[in-house]
């Protein structure tokens, strides 16, 4: 019974920072129309940043700090990068951020050197609960994601930047004659997007003090996973599919025969919901046109 | 009927390399002993080179992003490995052997190709790419965690020594005969297919192109290539690792392909060659720490040369300064007016769409019958 309720708020914990980091790959990808490979690495970016503010000894001047610099780094790659490519074919966009993700783990290492760097964020302890020991932070890190996905959620909505982004979403081309700023747009969304990465970064310190230069590859490409899942450019699809790859990988770890083989049941996972479901549990369907 | 004219630019990079695998055997042959980093190396440039033509099918000619290319020669290195070591004790250690190996591991990797080429009937684009990603991991992850009887598992599977001396010139003939498969494909009309669905699918179906056919044949190809480096590597590095079939190394032949040009095959095979020469000289100097500047350099290439090529706002500066608008001029200064361009049809130029008025216009009564016709168009 407590290893079962263990291995659920594991699971939760890590669905909430897959969710947390699928938010990002999702917002991204629904209105910049391009899979953005460096977001995992603007994770690990802001885990080392939080590793150098963390000298000053106050976590909340960390946390700052690490998604100012995260956002500043994922709009100037947008500006880079990713902008004079707009209008160019997909393919090439892509390899160009498979270069800036490449580029962003060799300067990492190049800086902080291979080996790990150990950082402790803040020690919240643990509790029990129905005779479980939990980690406290897995349940911050939970409720921080459901708060960050219901105000991203109510903004896209409700306010008229975030009516803008839906609108450049839909047609760019249209979004733009009715006066819609869409490099303007596209820079928010990435500036958006690279903030939740930095909070991820938090999340991954939190529940493992270490930052080393492939922190963020491998979840990268899982949260896109998890993105898929739940249908890409959704929100809500975005944290459905978080916290389900969240509880595949903890149950899948608890049980020896199949742990090592946990990544490849997630990659299968992917491969089969994309042929199956393509457009994830909860996305839209998008018809392709001449 | 007269005879075709041979065109020898067509045939100049089997000669180039034909000759230089010529000279170097007829060396070995007649005794000479070359260093062994020297065979090492050339080895490595030519699984190199399989693997940069093989990936260069697939994204430069179908338009379609694999990120597990290593992934398919990773099935090829083990199962060629296996089956070479299962079959020394009975057959020997000789070519017979090693043919075996060639034809099962890449049919192994044909097969996978097969199975990752489903997918790509359905999906496109960043969603395919992510799907060889995965597909990569999967097969690394499985032959890790294999026992240690069937693949070695997490220490590698310990492949056959073959004679250093004359396995490259087997590497070689293989390069060969990749280059002939490939580049005999895109210059027959089931290639002028696989590049028409790269330009565009919907108008290539429209027009009655098998799409599924010929993206099978293209990721089954690839796959298969793949699959022979794999066994090369095998038998040129006596024991096969996963781990070295990562993610990394499949970004690493990307780079090789983006860097010659995607949809030119000697633009791979010179960069193949490059990279890897430079991978090997590079690693005796940049060690520890070090070592990932070599990442940063790939890194950089990637990026500036994808967005150098494919940068709308620098469309202009591309025509002007390119190496072969830069042939061109050469040419012309030749005075060669038979030159008739073969791969590369500027498509973006050719008018395509034509205006309301325009067809409005169109003078419909009948030519001036007084007109004289001659060779090559009304005078």
């Amino acid at each position: 019974m407590e290893i079962i309720l263990s291995t659920l708020i594991n699971g939760l914990s890590l669905g909430g920072i897959y969710a947390m980091i699928a938010l990002g790959y999702t917002m991204v990808y629904g209105i910049a129309k391009m899979l953005n490979f460096a977001h995992g690495d603007i994770i690990m970016i802001g885990g080392y940043v939080i590793f150098v503010t963390m000298a000053t000894g106050n976590p909340l001047i960390a946390i700052a700090v690490a998604v100012v610099a995260c956002v500043i780094l994922g709009v100037t790659i947008e500006k880079i990068a990713y902008k004079p490519l707009r209008g160019a074919s997909p393919l090439a966009v892509l390899i160009t951020a498979i270069g800036v993700s490449y580029l962003l783990q060799s300067l990492a290492q190049i800086i902080f050197g291979s080996a790990p760097k150990m950082v402790t964020v803040y020690d919240f302890g643990t509790i029990k609960l129905l005779g479980a020991t939990v980690q406290i932070s897995a349940l911050v890190t939970l409720a921080v994601t459901v708060v960050v996905m219901v105000v991203l959620t109510l903004f896209i909505k409700y306010t008229r930047l975030g009516r803008a982004m839906i609108a450049v979403s839909e047609d760019r081309g249209a979004a733009q004659l009715m006066g819609i700023d869409v490099n303007g747009i596209i820079t928010i969304t990435f500036a958006i997007g690279s903030a939740l990465a930095a909070l991820a970064g938090l999340f991954y310190l939190l529940k493992a003090p270490s930052v080393s230069s492939t922190l963020g590859a491998m979840p990268g490409i899982k949260a896109f996973t998890a993105a898929v899942i739940g249908g890409i450019g959704s929100i809500p699809g975005a944290m459905l599919g978080g916290i389900l790859l969240g509880m595949v990988e903890s149950i899948s770890y608890k049980i020896t025969a199949i742990a090592p083989y946990t990544d490849a049941i997630e990659f299968s996972i992917l491969i089969v919901i994309l042929l199956v479901r393509p457009n994830g549990f909860l996305g839209k369907k998008r018809r392709e046109k001449v | 009927m007269t005879l075709k004219k041979l065109k020898l630019r067509h045939y100049l990079n089997y000669m180039v390399i034909g000759t230089v695998t010529a000279v170097l055997a007829g060396m070995v042959l007649t005794g000479y002993k070359f260093d062994n980093s020297l065979l090492f190396l050339l080895e490595k440039i030519a699984i190199s080179i399989i693997l940069a033509v093989s990936l260069s099918l697939v994204v430069g000619f179908l338009g379609e992003l694999s990120l597990g290319h290593a992934g398919f020669m990773c099935v090829g290195a083990y199962l060629g490995g296996k089956i070479a070591a299962l079959l020394v004790p009975t057959l020997g250690n000789g070519p017979l052997t090693f043919l075996i190996a060639l034809l099962a591991g890449g049919g192994a990797a044909a097969v996978c190709g097969i199975i990752i080429g489903i997918p790509a009937l359905r999906l496109r684009g960043d969603y395919l790419a992510i799907v060889t990603l995965a597909f990569g991991e999967i097969v690394k992850s499985l032959f890790q965690n294999s026992s240690d009887e069937t693949f070695g598992g997490s220490l590698g599977l310990n492949t056959p020594r073959y004679d250093k001396n004359y396995l490259f010139i087997f590497a070689f003939v293989l390069v060969l005969l990749t280059l002939m498969v490939v580049q005999n494909l895109m210059r027959s009309k089931h290639g002028r297919a696989i590049t028409a669905i790269r330009d565009n699918e919907i108008a290539a179906r429209a027009t009655g192109t098998n799409v599924t056919k010929y993206k099978l044949l293209a990721f089954t190809l690839s796959a298969a290539f793949a699959g022979i480096a794999g066994v090369l590597y095998s038998y040129s590095n006596y024991t096969v690792q996963s781990m070295k079939f990562g993610y990394n190394y499949s970004i690493e032949i990307l780079v090789m392909v983006v860097l010659g040009g995607m949809g030119s095959i000697n633009g791979s095979i010179i960069a193949a060659a490059l990279i890897t020469f430079l991978n090997t000289k590079l690693a005796t100097i940049l060690t520890g720490d070090l070592a990932v500047l070599q990442n940063l350099f790939y890194a950089l290439i990637l990026i500036a040369i994808v967005i150098y090529n494919n940068a709308p706002a620098l469309k202009g500066f591309r025509d002007k300064y390119n190496l072969s608008a830069f042939a061109d001029k050469i040419r012309k200064s030749r005075n060669d007016p038979g030159h008739v361009k073969d791969d590369k049809a500027k498509w973006d130029v050719v008018p395509t769409k034509i205006e309301m008025n325009e067809i409005l216009s169109v003078d419909l009564t009948p030519q001036d019958s007084s007109v004289t016709w001659e060779k090559g168009g009304p005078k």
